[in-house]
């Protein structure tokens, strides 16, 4: 017998929505069967049945909200030598675990809950002791807080319970299950408090999605120290070179669009300028190796970054094929975990809205975002006389802490003379 | 030009713990005192009230010799003697705060002192207990001034020296008086209570809300009740006290409970209704010092919103607890050395030294299902325990109150006898911001009462050994 767990679909992933079962009870499933969907905050994802056997038993009903990683959902019975998933937590000591824990995840055991083992002292990278007390490291493994980040305050710089409580976890280490949901966003008075009768509007419940925007933006807002820089580009030139290109490429049904040249160009100029493709740790400022340009895109009930890797290895053809086959599964919701997860960079485009400017809110860990307004034919001046261009303003939104003014200012001027003369991105 | 570094204005156990801590950092300090070194507590409080507990509690306990396979006649007490032995207690402490003054190079200045504008804080001006006075000048004034018993004199509450009486009447009694009336059960309400009734007075205690001991947990509360009930007081919780009227013989408490009046009568009545602080006549209003109900204001690190004006103890709000006081001296006088570092901060133990005694620290269990915090709680009674049952100490119990998402220990009280002297234990594990693990793992020496205290954290955590 064969307990299947809530999947992990992304290491930030604490719990999601069971949305749809494929199977019932009584199914035979085979290995690499898809027996259901989960709705996390970022995506819908087809769980594979690891085992084979057939289905004793559905735990979690479909459209379970909140369900958290590593619940038992379903039970097989199978063969017995197969591996089993790896269970939640080991019980510590002589409590009557049984099997009871496994079976029942929402009732608490009568006596003792299974615990984890205590955590050991933790050490630094270089081995050396942290000094920390006991709630302090409770609480730390709580919310995921890497101790070898924090400043202790008590006795002898010994981390005390104020120095992590309201640090937040660092991503990609695995919440313990009941830690609170961290930064929801802040809403002091009810609607009625504030005046807006009950009745007067339809509530649309928060999806995972929805939560996920709410939660990330407000913290990028409030916590990261942000300024934006505007630019006109004239893009009279690289409409031309567009021209030439698609025209080279109609018979291959490719078709370069002028995002596709602004993810190209925000790359070139990524490399070009390195200290723009950073991001901030409180153990230091990464430097990163490529260009991993996110690319807003508009979906149902939201939005999502697919990302572009590597952007600045790549042609405008690869550029685009990629972007617009991204873009597609976005909107069907069918972006894998690592497809979304990772960028270095934003490029958030409202052109096509005829948006003039607009500065966007950071992508944590991103260091900036670039937001893409209309190109449309403005009055310009050239050599003292008025003329027409077209011109499209771009505004790079920028994270202080990694990219002061002068960093994000190099770039755009990187940026600008690439996207205003494509050809000298091939230099 | 600043004549001294810091003065200390009051010598209680806030003041002049902050001045030694001050001299020790090499700070040039002088300390004013109106009265006698040592403050209340040394002279008029918690040491002499324990001096006269200890000849209650001893004088108690002959009653129960036989229960020891021993015996004694002609068994009694010499009132006088008991309180001149208080008194004595209290002088020898007095004159050890002089020598710790001396060793430590405070200079000590006897007046009343009252505060003006100054340059770097503001400026000491000292009435002097010899005559004449004379005006100092610090870079720090450390406000230390403590507090007295509150008098409420529109229903006549307010000691006459003579039949009603507060805590320095209850303390230096002209005689003993064979019924009494306490009004307010904190813990010098039951600790005044308890040492008279030790000796044989009719005691009855009113108070006004619904439970004596009302700070304590309710289980607390309703346990200390049932065992001075048994020793022979009475209670009247829930009572208005609506006029105190005295006469040749007496007094007569008026109280109204449910809207029926009544009225208890005895030879004195004992005030112990909270304290003022000692705000008044220093010129505080005239400075500007923010101010919340006669108590000082101050930030983290006891300084008030006025340039070089510190505040410590009693005078700058609750807890009113001497080893509040004093913790808070320590950190003022660090601050104003320039440490920069925040200082531990440990909880706050009250102890009431009845028979039985209560201790306890951080939140009752009331006041976190008032908060909505889920706890888990344990309980182990003494009556189980080995070396109480060997002692003959089996009343009371030890209960433990965990924050059951981080373990945190976030309260305990303790009913029974050296209990006091247990509770540290729990403010150090909470100090050490222990949780439950840790609790566990510590190993209580055997026999002792201490190890109700390991299987009340045990019990928390349904791992109990001897119930």
């Amino acid at each position: 017998m064969t307990d299947i767990l809530m999947p992990a679909l992304s290491p930030t992933m604490e719990e999601g929505v069971l949305a749809k079962w494929h199977v019932k009870v009584g199914d035979v499933v085979s290995a690499g069967q898809v027996i259901a969907e989960i709705e996390t905050d970022k995506a819908t994802m087809e769980v594979e049945a690891v085992d084979e056997g057939e289905v004793l038993e559905i735990l979690v009903a479909e459209g379970t909200e909140g369900v958290k990683v590593n619940t038992p959902i379903a039970r097989l019975a199978g063969d017995d030598a197969a591996p089993a998933p790896k269970k939640a937590e080991a019980p510590k000591d002589e409590t009557k675990a049984g099997s009871a824990n496994a079976a029942a995840p929402a009732s608490e055991p009568a006596t003792e809950a299974p615990k984890a083992a205590p955590a050991p002292a933790p050490a630094t990278a270089a081995g050396e002791r942290i000094f920390a007390s006991p709630l302090a490291r409770r609480i730390a493994a709580q919310n995921g807080v890497d101790l070898s980040t924090v400043k202790g305050t008590g006795p002898h710089g010994r981390i005390v319970r104020r120095d992590v409580e309201g640090v937040k976890g660092g991503a990609g280490t695995a919440a313990a299950a009941g830690a609170p949901p961290k930064g929801e966003p802040r809403q002091v008075l009810s609607l009625e408090q504030q005046g807006i009768p009950a009745g007067s509007y339809d509530l649309i419940p928060l999806d995972g999605m929805r939560k996920a925007i709410a939660r990330r933006l407000t913290d990028s807002f409030r916590d990261v120290p942000h300024f934006p820089l505007t630019i006109d580009c004239e893009i009279d030139g690289l409409l031309a070179a567009r021209a030439r290109v698609n025209a080279m490429l109609e018979k291959d049904g490719v078709k370069v669009s002028v995002n596709d040249f602004v993810l190209k160009a925000s790359a070139m100029a990524l490399k070009a300028v390195p200290e723009a493709n950073a991001s901030y740790t409180p153990e230091g400022i990464a430097m990163h190796h490529h260009a991993d340009v996110a690319m807003a895109v508009a979906i149902d009930g939201g939005l999502i970054t697919p990302i572009v890797r590597a952007c600045e290895t790549k042609s405008l053809r690869q550029i685009a094929t990629e972007a617009k086959d991204l873009a597609k599964r976005a909107r069907d919701r069918k972006l894998k975990p690592d497809e979304f997860q990772g960028g270095t960079f934003s490029v958030s485009n409202l052109g096509m809205f005829g948006i003039k400017a607009f500065a966007s809110i950071i992508n944590e860990p991103q260091g900036a975002i670039m937001s893409v307004g209309a190109g449309e034919q403005r009055p310009v001046v050239k050599d003292g006389q008025l003329a027409v261009a077209t011109v499209m303003t771009v505004t790079l939104t920028c994270d202080h802490r990694v990219v002061d003014g002068a960093v994000g200012a190099r770039f755009l001027q990187v940026f600008k003379a690439m996207i205003e003369d494509p050809v000298t991105m091939l230099a | 030009m600043a004549e001294f570094d810091l003065i200390v204005i009051g010598s209680g156990p806030g003041g002049y713990v902050a001045a030694i801590r001050a001299s020790q950092l090499g700070l040039k300090t002088a300390i004013v005192e109106r009265e006698n070194l040592g403050g209340i507590c040394l002279n008029w409080g918690c040491i002499p009230t324990k001096a006269l507990l200890k000849s209650g509690e001893k004088y108690e306990s002959l009653s129960h010799l036989k229960d020891y396979g021993l015996s004694a006649e002609k068994i009694g007490f010499d009132f006088d003697a008991i309180i001149q032995r208080s008194r004595n207690v209290a002088k020898q402490l007095n004159g050890g705060v002089g020598f710790l003054m001396k060793k430590n190079k405070v200079e000590v200045i006897e007046g009343t002192a009252k505060l003006e504008k100054g340059k770097d804080a503001p400026k000491v001006v000292i009435a002097l207990k010899a005559g004449g006075s004379r005006t100092v000048e610090a870079k720090s004034v450390m406000l230390a001034v403590g507090a007295r018993a509150r008098a409420i004199p529109q229903i006549g509450l307010e000691a006459d020296g003579d039949r009603i009486w507060a805590y320095r009447e209850a303390m230096a009694p002209k005689f003993m008086p064979k019924s009494i009336v306490v009004i307010g059960s904190g813990a010098i309400g039951i600790e005044f209570g308890s040492f008279y009734r030790a000796l044989g007075a009719e005691v009855t205690v009113v108070e006004a809300l619904d439970r004596i001991m009302p700070v304590e947990d309710e289980e607390v509360s309703r346990a200390a009740q049932k065992a001075f009930e048994k020793r022979g007081m009475k209670f009247r919780t829930g009572c208005k006290v609506t006029r105190v009227a005295k006469d040749k013989s007496g007094v007569k408490v008026s109280i109204e409970a449910g809207g029926k009046a009544e009225t208890l009568e005895a030879e004195v009545c004992i005030s112990a209704v909270g304290i003022t602080a000692n705000t008044d006549g220093i010129g505080l209003e005239a400075l500007g010092v923010n101010m919340d109900r006669g108590h000082v204001t101050i930030d983290g690190h006891c300084a008030t919103n006025v340039k070089g004006l510190y505040a410590i103890g009693d005078c700058a709000g609750a807890p009113w607890l001497a080893h509040k006081a004093s913790h808070e001296g320590i950190h003022a006088a660090e601050h104003i050395a320039g440490f920069k570092t925040p200082t531990v901060q440990s909880p706050i133990a009250g102890c009431t030294y009845a028979q039985p005694q209560v201790a306890s620290v951080g939140v009752t269990e009331q006041q976190a299902k008032a908060e909505k915090r889920e706890v888990k709680i344990g309980r182990f009674p003494f009556k189980v325990n080995g070396k109480a049952i060997a002692s003959g100490d089996t009343e009371g119990f030890v209960k433990t109150i965990f924050d059951a998402k981080t373990g945190a220990l976030i309260g305990a009280h303790l009913i029974g006898a050296e209990v006091t002297e247990m509770i540290q234990g729990y403010v150090t594990a909470m100090t050490m911001e222990a949780t439950e693990e840790d609790v566990h793992g510590i190993v209580y020496p055997h026999p002792t009462m201490s190890e109700a205290m390991h299987e009340a954290a045990l019990d928390a955590y349904g791992r109990v050994i001897h119930v």
